[in-house]
């Protein structure tokens, strides 16, 4: 977008119409839209056409010079005044007219996009974090950590319904235990990628993960630090793993006990960073850009939070690896699928309440 | 460092804490939960603080705290303990200590 402006200012010619300034006024909604490049480079040719015209006019005024040799001064100079008037509101019109067609190109672009949107939130998944003013940074700049964490989270979904098929077909299919451990530390090392993708994008926006924006409605409904809840995992998995030993009894329900064990310390971990954020908060005059020791201090808190989302991230792992330990592969792959499709079950949920009938106001 | 080895010796658990971080917290109401009182040392309240963070950094922690020591060993940081938490570890490695 800067380029033009440069342009703008070498082809500037000072005269009593100033088209500069006429262009700025057409102009001025492009600044902040950097997908209209078409219009910027429609804004230089009038520009360019400017230059031409102005040209053309200094030429035309020759022989009217000649005419009006016997007519006064005054009237040389007003009906010089005219025809630079004609010319300037004939550009006007033209930029006028560029600049209504950009608007109307703009506005099919965002009918479109819409479209594209409710396309996606109707197949489940949720794209629209994106467009949050929760994620825009505070220079209302787009945060490029989290657009890649959406982008690559709609490969992961996608990837994740192609791993639940398979599963589905597998354990259908009745095949050898061997394929189907091939199949189930995929289904692993998916959930581990997902945990990756996470982390990298918790450093990008520790509250976009809090909000946990990438998920559909009914998923954020249990939303606990980040992400599900472990214990919710297991509660998830359980019914799939019949007939279990008894070794394998007794091991699941040890795990359910030490999961929600660390659940809730770090529930409460984070009941007391909202706690002592919020005691610091009321504490002090805080203001933006202003250093004392309470700004200071909740900046420390908000860092904290990036622990939590880590550590919260870390307890579902592990939960699921140890999960993985305790089974056969033929009860994990039973127990992923059954997963899996908690997850599709959740976000179709979300898709119908999105396209419920709504009420008449 | 001194002071820490004589710490992690007085009494069988012992985490290096601040009074300001919230995970040491957490993991404080872990080992409550798990029936233990473990001896919780506030670095940030201690003039020698900043030699006990040094010290706890070489001994390889990342964060300084919560640090985790169980009769005398250092166990780790909040990483560790749920790791060994979930894979059942912990509570065996308590029992000794476990108030009757």
């Amino acid at each position: 977008m800067n380029s033009p402006s440069a342009q703008f200012v070498t082809s500037r010619r000072i005269g009593v119409y100033d088209p500069i300034h006429q262009i700025g006024m057409w102009g001025e909604n492009f600044k902040s839209n950097s997908n209209l490049n078409a219009s910027a480079s429609l804004i230089v040719e009038d520009v360019k056409l400017d230059s031409q015209s102005q040209d053309a006019s200094h030429g035309t005024e020759g022989p009217s010079n000649q005419y009006d040799q016997e007519a006064t001064k005054p009237t040389d100079k007003v009906q010089r005044r005219l025809a630079q008037n004609r010319e300037a509101a004939r550009k006007s019109r033209l930029r006028k007219k560029a600049y209504v067609q950009q608007l109307e190109t703009s506005r099919l672009k965002l009918i479109q996009l819409e479209q594209e949107l409710e396309r996606a939130r109707q197949q489940g998944l949720y794209i629209g974090g994106g467009l949050d003013a929760g994620h825009l940074g505070f220079s209302g700049t787009v945060n490029s950590g989290i657009t890649t964490f959406e982008m690559e989270y709609g490969h992961w979904m996608e990837e994740q319904n192609r791993q639940i098929c398979d599963l589905r077909n597998a354990l259908n299919a009745h095949i050898t235990d061997i394929e189907l451990r091939m199949l189930v530390e995929s289904g692993m090392n998916h959930y581990f990628e997902l945990f990756r993708m996470k982390a990298t994008a918790t450093k990008a926006d520790v509250f976009y993960m809090m909000s946990g924006m990438w998920k559909t409605s009914a998923e954020r409904f249990f939303l606990w630090i980040g992400g599900v809840r472990p214990s919710q995992l297991l509660k998830v998995l359980g019914p799939q793993l019949n007939p279990m030993t008894k070794q394998q009894s007794l091991d699941v329900l040890n795990l359910e006990h030490s999961c929600q064990q660390a659940e809730d310390a770090l529930s409460q971990g984070m009941e007391r960073l909202q706690q002592t954020l919020a005691d610091t908060v009321a504490a002090g005059q805080l203001s933006e850009g202003s250093c004392n020791r309470q700004m200071t201090n909740a900046m420390e808190k908000l860092e904290a939070l990036r622990t939590f989302v880590g550590q919260a991230d870390h307890v579902r792992k592990e939960t699921l690896q140890q999960m993985l330990h305790i089974l056969t592969i033929r009860q994990a792959a039973r127990g992923l699928l059954a997963l899996g499709e908690y997850f599709q079950r959740l976000r179709a949920l979300s898709s119908l309440w999105a396209t419920r009938p709504r009420e008449p106001a | 460092m001194d002071k820490v080895t004589r710490l992690v010796s007085e009494k069988g658990i012992v985490i290096f804490s601040k009074s300001s971080c919230c995970m040491c917290y957490a993991v404080i109401i872990l080992f409550k939960e798990l029936g233990v009182k473990p001896l919780v040392h506030e670095i940030d309240e201690d003039p020698e603080g900043r030699e006990i963070e040094k010290a706890l950094m070489r001994l390889g922690c990342n964060a300084p705290v919560p640090a985790v020591f169980i009769g005398g060993t250092l166990v780790g940081s909040t990483n560790e303990v749920m790791s060994l938490h979930l894979k059942g570890s912990l509570t065996p490695l308590l029992q000794p200590y476990k108030s009757p």
